[in-house]
């Protein structure tokens, strides 16, 4: 917890109140508990107080059951990741106490349901400890049948106390949350809530109070990645989406299947993965970009039809919710084990495009660029996201829908002639006509997978088959020419660069953060357009003695991460490393500065 | 008659159509529909088929950008080339739910895939039977040759047991598929027989097929003369076969008659097997799109985004 400048003196018998500006709450439980509601109001809270928030939960992939966390961090500045160590850990029970005490700060606060968790005397030397029978009085006040539940809202009422949140806002938080339901419903929520809010922290030394938020962003919303990305495809003017269900994927097939009819559109639950990238290509075809999405073992099945997308030179959107792999592998963990799938999966030279989103906000703004590049060059686009992004809650400046949102209607104006793969264009960008189009010269269009002339009419000279395959190339470096050149956070001179990519941008920027308060020479890079590069990056790392790829993935068989590949394959640079790690967790702000300062000792690899 | 999509579902996709001086247009002739020269062996089935196709779109009076012709891969999937027309040759076993993806989102297009029996009942055989259960509409000809014929001879999944083929020298072992059993079984509310020796009958199956609210499915035998030649024979008067139309009394509403009139042996029975009134995916899919735009009547997209983003503050 940051101290601010500003305590409040501590008055008669009544517990200190500290003045603090951010906070890391560690909720743990089991997955049916309702642990994540308690986030979620939390993190919701910190949205319409004009706070930052960001949020981290595990989950078992058990459908019920099985020990899961949500943490919180709500701060008055700027927070960046969901914070290495918890300043409070609310635990349900023993495992959820014996599990995670590690994750607290020396001196931190225990709050633990004493029904359930029996706290161990070496650590109430070290952590403070706070028991409430949460299980007994919540079965109090709401009726004795209510078992286990509302036990998380007595338990928000606790945290309300602990740190003096608004309680008018959250009770009607609490009331949007449970209104259309049964009133009772509400009623015992409140109940609950307000019985956790009063009762009594005992022996509490202190409890807190957040200063004013400095940001005065005005309106934010609060949502998680999947959701920004759901709606991010809406607002770009996406009307036809495919898919299967698969984890983490399936919450942006359920908010497109639920939201887009409303616009018109269509979201369709198909047979398999491939049949779904294929209907969304059908749909592209149709004239209107479409997208499809999974996880895991669902982008490998779709390579193939992906690999027809680049030929046919069809627009497409394909979201791959990263997680741990390969094979079905840690299907509620996180990873960055897709980057070489998104850039060369398939057989063939298949370029296409591969844009990883940096945060929640940029999830929303990703999925439009996604879909305009898709339009602008005719090619599939992947984005990038991954577990962590997908399932963490932040609060973010609400977009202007009126300018953003985009209408991407097929345009079926009758042209006069039209070769789908015009060789005559030097940048090889042509556009997709789609079928309803009459064609004045009565020649018409086939879209293929086969190598094809400017028609579509396939072919087997060597000549088209070059001149084809530099098409689809030039068309990536067309884009790339127009790419903006990533800019540094911090200065562009100095010892370190850290490079990251994806939901890493975060933590990477707090350790740089970090590493200069400490006088470290650290400043860092997040590449969001992975395919093609984006121009000067060999500028930038001309600035710095070593440059470390930080991302989640294995450092493969000649020591370099994924991305770390693909830069030292670009720019040839020695001086290119990795700070990689496999543990299906994003990465703390310590690790990351533990493992760029060993990095530097061992000095260049030699070779 | 009516065009057949007269009656499909308005959806509120934008389509900037510009109306045509229909008029001023007159049915399009062979010599514009063509387009390639066909890549088929001499000889082969399936010049018939795509013959028979131009005159469906001639005699039907349908334009070259109303139509859209799309395949998979095999040798009766080269089709969309020979068209002039929009088209798509997509990749192997998947040309039904690429062609899902323009139904669903463009009811202003007739849809036809064309394909052989490895494309529909091997590789791709789990999309048959969904997209037949979800009934989307469009026309499907399968020209089942009962062979691999563009890797050159291999067993095919309709192959049958004892045809001698590259992958089965002593004789095919597997039991074949049934092209009217499995898609009466998935659930195809238009189920036809035909083949290509029948001209006339092609022709009349597939006026019918094309009428049809939903999804229309066609088996029309078409020869492989270089790999199974003579495979057909039996159902070919002129080759000394019989040429048995469904008969009269068969009640094609009727799905355990239409069952079991595609249990009999070879050559079986030519003409409509079995056909069902049952709501389109595209009609469903339209019904509820109606009423989720009921609820936000009036309001530009922006503002319906905006409700939800005001839900999440």
């Amino acid at each position: 917890m940051s101290e601010a400048t500003v305590a409040a003196p501590s008055t008669g018998g009544s517990p200190k109140i500290s003045k603090i500006s951010e906070a890391v709450i560690r909720i743990a439980g089991n997955s049916q508990d309702g642990i994540q509601a308690i986030g979620g109001f939390l993190a919701r809270l910190a949205g319409r107080s004009e706070q930052e928030v960001m949020t981290f939960m595990t989950i078992p992939s058990t459908i019920s059951g099985g020990p899961s966390i949500f943490q919180v961090r709500i701060g008055s500045g700027e927070v960046l990741s969901s914070g290495d160590e918890a300043d409070v850990l609310l635990a349900f029970y023993q495992h959820s106490y014996e599990d995670h005490i590690n994750s607290l700060k020396k001196n931190g606060i225990v709050l633990y349901d004493s029904d359930h968790v029996e706290p161990k005397l070496e650590w109430e030397k070290e952590y403070h400890h706070v028991g409430v029978p949460i299980s007994g009085l919540t079965v109090e006040a709401i009726g004795g049948t209510a078992k286990d539940k509302g036990k998380n809202i007595f338990a928000l009422g606790l945290v309300a106390k602990m740190f003096d949140l608004n309680v008018p806002k959250l009770t009607k938080l609490i009331s949007e949350r449970f209104t259309g339901k049964d009133a009772s419903v509400l009623n015992n929520a409140l109940a609950a809530f307000h019985a956790g809010y009063s009762h009594s922290l005992g022996s509490i030394l202190e409890t807190f109070q957040f200063v004013e938020s400095q940001k005065k962003v005005g309106q934010q919303v609060v949502m998680n990645g999947n959701e920004a990305l759901g709606y991010g495809l809406i607002a770009a003017g996406v009307r036809f989406g495919a898919g299967y269900p698969i984890t983490p994927w399936s919450d942006v097939m359920e908010l497109l299947r639920r939201e887009l009819p409303k616009y018109g559109g269509i979201f369709v639950q198909c047979e398999d993965e491939i049949a779904s990238i294929s209907m969304a290509l059908g749909a592209s075809y149709a004239g209107r970009v479409a997208v499809t999405g999974s996880s895991g073992p669902g982008i490998s099945l779709k390579t193939e039809a992906l690999g027809w997308a680049v030929m046919a030179e069809m627009p497409l959107v394909i979201c791959d919710i990263q997680r741990g792999g390969p094979s079905t592998g840690m299907p509620t963990n996180v990873e960055q084990s897709d980057l070489n799938i998104a850039v060369f999966g398939g057989h063939g030279d298949s370029p296409r495009v591969v844009l990883a989103p940096a945060n929640v906000e940029d999830c929303f703004y990703t999925a439009i660029e996604a879909v305009n590049i898709a339009r602008e060059f005719s090619v599939p686009v992947l984005i990038l996201s991954d577990q962590a992004i997908a399932t963490r809650i932040e609060a973010f400046p609400e977009p202007d829908l009126q300018k953003v949102c985009q209408d991407i209607s097929p345009d079926l104006t009758p042209v006069t002639d039209h070769k789908p793969y015009d060789l005559s264009v030097s940048s090889g960008v042509t556009r997709h006509v789609a079928p309803g189009t009459r064609i004045q010269s009565g020649k018409y269009p086939i879209v293929t997978g086969l190598e094809h002339d400017e028609l579509g009419h396939p072919t087997g000279s060597p000549k088209l088959h070059t001149q084809m395959v530099a098409k689809r190339r030039k068309k990536l470096q067309a884009l790339a020419a127009k790419l903006p050149t990533p800019q540094l956070y911090g200065p562009s001179e100095g010892n370190v660069l850290l490079v990251g990519w994806g939901s890493t941008q975060g933590p990477i920027r707090e350790a740089v953060d970090r590493a200069r308060a400490g006088g470290d020479s650290v400043s860092s890079l997040h590449i969001k357009h992975l395919n093609p590069l984006p121009p000067g990056l060999e500028n930038i790392f001309a600035g710095f003695n070593h440059v470390f790829v930080v991302e989640m993935n294995d450092e493969g068989i000649y020591g370099y991460g994924q991305l770390a590949g693909l830069l030292r394959a670009r720019f040839c640079d020695p001086k290119i490393r990795g700070i990689t790690k496999t543990d299906g967790l994003t990465f703390k702000v310590r690790e990351i500065l533990e493992r760029a300062k060993s990095n530097v000792a061992a000095g260049l690899r030699k070779l | 008659m009516s065009s057949p999509l007269a009656d499909a579902p308005a959806r509120s996709v934008n389509i900037n159509t510009v109306p045509l001086p229909e008029s001023e247009r007159r049915a399009l002739t062979k010599k514009e529909l063509s387009a390639d020269h066909p890549t088929w062996c001499p000889g082969c089935g399936d010049f018939s088929v795509l013959a028979l196709y131009f005159k469906l779109i001639e005699k039907r009076k349908l334009w070259h950008e109303k139509i859209t012709t799309i395949a998979g891969i095999g040798c009766s999937s080269r089709f969309p080339y020979f068209v002039q027309a929009h088209g798509a040759h997509y990749i192997h076993g998947r040309a039904l739910p690429f062609a899902s993806g323009v139904s669903l989102s463009r009811p202003d297009l007739h849809v036809f895939v064309f394909g052989g029996d490895g494309d529909a009942f091997s590789i791709g055989g789990n999309h048959f039977n969904h997209t037949a259960r979800k009934n989307i509409k469009m026309t499907y000809v399968v020209m089942d040759n009962w062979v691999y014929g563009l890797t050159k001879k291999q067993t095919s999944p309709t192959s049958p047991p004892g045809f001698k083929s590259k992958t089965d020298v002593w004789g095919a072992v597997d039991q074949p598929i049934n092209p009217m059993k499995q898609a009466i079984a998935a659930g195809a509310t238009f189920v036809a027989r035909t083949t290509h020796t029948n001209p006339n009958h092609v022709l009349q199956m597939m006026e019918a097929a094309m009428d049809h609210d939903g999804f229309s499915f066609i088996e029309c035998l078409s020869e492989c003369v270089e790999f199974y030649e003579g495979a057909f024979d039996a159902s070919n008067p002129r080759k000394g076969g019989v040429f048995n139309v469904v008969p009269a009394e068969h009640d094609i509403t009727d799905e355990i008659a239409a069952y079991k009139l595609s249990d009999a042996p070879f050559p079986g029975h030519f003409g409509i097997f079995y056909k069902a009134n049952r709501p389109t995916k595209n009609a469903n899919e339209a019904k509820i799109n109606s009423g989720n735009m009921e609820k936000v009547k009036g309001l530009k997209d922006w503002q319906i985004l905006q409700k939800n983003f005001d839900r999440l503050k």
